[in-house]
């Protein structure tokens, strides 16, 4: 108590680093460093290259030469120093890659959208507003997430027939939204209830309306859950399979996933390369999205499951 | 506190007409908010989450409305191998991958929670098999998994420990081994990400306390790290269940259900049915067989949130 100038500035140094900074070794001096390496990183290691080495034989496939694919014995099957874009060149000329990839991008923006625009008044609703049964449709939101597309394509199929909407991206931007809406609405009711809400009162008191403390206050303050769940939902429909497959049938109009496996998958034994290659390329606009949001898309994942 | 929100309602209600009611209601208010979410999930989920239960009691096929038939196409399953085959490799499939996942997830999450350099790349980089999508990765494997031209066949032949290839997606026991495999190997990062979520939230001063009470970290683990994960465990152990029951597109990409239907999970198989077969209704009464499963996976996420509730004391919000 005596140090009181003292007390002040280390106060303020703590409140100037952020939280999550913390070089301190915790516990770890504990163990030794022989130790360290054979219980942590040798595991840790061991994982990690079995967790990323599909990726990396993708992409050595989609750049290897066609005899080198299928001569394992005379080249090293782990390495080419003559790669090629062969693979690349014959997937963007001389196949539908390109729609495939702007039919999956369009089917997604346009459903990650609409989900979350619905799912912003839903949440919004069912924290704030506490209408009568809000807690209710809040337990149902729950239970439609975990109602899965695989009990469901059936009668979905039946019903995209009836709305005349079968072979057309419009079906899948309608459908979407269910596995969307209940995980996104999910997510967002968790953002808004740590917005103050003494803001609203605020607002409330100065005669705002519901929709302009909507728009003004509480969607600008919810900005980087808004990111979290629109670059998860985005994720979730680009890599939908099961709707896309069923209710789509001309070449022209499927979506990258279904395409590669349906068009792609011929009697050629030497497929392997123009595969790899559409799969690499249909991987990596999410990867490199994934890239700038990490910190987003770990938020969107635990607080999903954070009930 | 909720009474708060609508300050401006009351001194209003004396001159409320039917206008103002709506604009100004908690609960018309929180309708108007709620009707494009509910449009949506009860036209493309409620609806034919019914449908589907009423198409399983028809003879639909594809083009053709069905008539009532009864549990026609039930008998008519319980009569049939093929059936009752997808559901065993439904539920081994279920149980080894989902306690393989939650092992090895776990083992991830608790080495990703040490202190140690490059620790949040290392975490993005982990990450990476969730966000490919899964028939991508599928077909990665099923490169990797060729009968002729497998890697894995290969580097155990050069070790010496192998003669010919395996033959991976050919046989039956290999075939549900590879699915299986594929199936842990895009589920573990899902797991260790969110355990790894949870185990941050435990306080470091508890270990330390406990070290210093001369626990090992086995009992670390057991008396500490275990109890207070449990609650998350419960959620995410649901969802990775769930999911993996339901599963359609990894098999799919890598052996459509075969060989000889050893890999035939319910999911696959009412495709193989209602869609390619056009037997809608016998589809229908696959896929809706799967409800009772997934409402006993329910029932163990809600005690397991309930758990949750109780040892943090949260009131019910």
């Amino acid at each position: 108590m005596t140090d009181l100038p003292a007390s002040k500035i280390d106060l303020k140094a703590v409140i100037s680093t952020p939280a999550r900074v913390d070089n301190s070794e915790g516990m770890s001096y504990l163990q030794s460093v022989p130790r360290r390496l054979v219980t942590l990183y040798l595991p840790l290691t061991i994982i990690v290259v079995v967790l990323l080495f599909p990726f990396y034989w993708m992409a050595l496939t989609s750049v290897k030469p066609d005899e080198q694919l299928l001569d394992l014995d005379k080249f090293n099957p782990f390495w080419t120093w003559n790669p090629t874009f062969k693979h690349f060149q014959k997937l963007l000329f001389e196949s539908y890659y390109p729609y495939w990839l702007w039919n999956t991008m369009y089917v997604a923006i346009c459903a990650t959208i609409l989900s979350i625009v619905a799912s912003v008044f839903a949440a919004y609703a069912i924290v704030r507003l506490r209408y009568k049964g809000a807690n209710l449709v809040g337990g149902l939101i729950f239970l439609a997430y975990l109602v899965p597309p695989s009990i469901l394509f059936i009668p979905l199929a039946t019903v995209v027939y009836q709305y005349g909407l079968f072979d057309s991206p419009l079906a899948l931007i309608l459908t979407y939204p269910t596995i969307l809406i209940p995980f996104s609405t999910w997510l967002l009711m968790g953002y808004f209830k740590t917005i103050p809400f003494e803001l609203e009162e605020c607002a409330l008191i100065d005669g705002a309306s519901r929709w302009q403390i909507l728009t003004k206050i509480v969607v600008p303050l919810a900005i980087p859950g808004l990111i979290s769940a629109f670059i998860f939902c985005f994720t979730l429909c680009w890599n939908e399979f099961i709707y896309a497959l069923t209710f789509l049938q001309s070449t022209s109009n499927k979506t990258v996933p279904v395409a590669i496996v349906n068009e792609f998958v011929d009697g050629d034994i030497y497929r392997w390369g123009s595969l790899m290659a559409g799969a690499l390329a249909g991987s990596l606009p999410l990867v490199i999205l994934y890239a700038f949001f990490v910190e987003h898309y770990v938020s969107a994942m635990t607080g999903a499951v954070k009930v | 506190m909720a009474d708060v929100a609508i300050p401006r309602a009351k001194p209003q209600m004396s001159e409320a007409n039917a206008w103002t009611q709506l604009k100004h209601n908690r609960n018309w208010l929180g309708f108007w908010f709620m009707v494009p979410a509910m449009a949506f999930l009860i036209f493309f989920l409620a609806y034919p989450l019914g449908l589907g239960i009423w198409l399983s009691f028809t003879d639909a096929r594809i083009g053709r409305v069905g008539q009532f038939v009864g549990t026609e196409n039930y008998e008519w399953l319980w009569d049939d191998s093929i059936f009752w085959l997808s559901v065993f490799n439904t539920l081994l499939y279920t149980f080894v991958a989902s306690a393989l996942k939650f092992a090895i997830g776990l083992y991830l999450a608790l080495l990703l929670n040490e202190h140690m350099p490059f620790k949040a790349m290392l975490r993005a980089m982990v990450l990476i098999p969730f966000i490919v999508p899964t028939v991508l990765s599928a077909l990665a494997f099923w490169w990797i998994f060729d009968s002729q031209f497998s890697i894995i066949s290969w580097s155990l032949k050069q070790l010496g420990l192998i003669n010919q290839n395996i033959n991976f997606l050919g046989d039956t026991t290999w075939a549900r081994i590879s699915v299986i495999f594929a199936n842990i190997w895009r589920g573990v990062p899902f797991v260790a990400i969110t355990l790894l979520a949870g185990l941050q939230t435990v306080s470091p001063s508890l270990y330390e306390a406990a070290t210093l009470d001369g626990a090992t970290r086995w009992q670390n683990f057991r008396y500490i790290t275990y109890p207070l994960l449990t609650p998350i465990i419960a959620v995410v152990m649901t969802f990775s269940v769930l999911f993996t029951f339901t599963d359609f597109q990894l098999i799919w990409a890598m052996t459509r259900g075969g060989p000889v239907n050893a890999t035939h999970l319910m999911a696959t198989l009412s495709y193989q049915r209602a869609i390619i077969a056009g037997q809608l209704g016998e589809g229908a009464a696959i896929s809706s067989a799967m409800i009772p499963f997934l409402l006993a996976a329910i029932m163990v996420s809600w005690f397991g949130l309930q758990r949750r509730k109780w040892q943090q004391g949260e009131s019910n919000d």
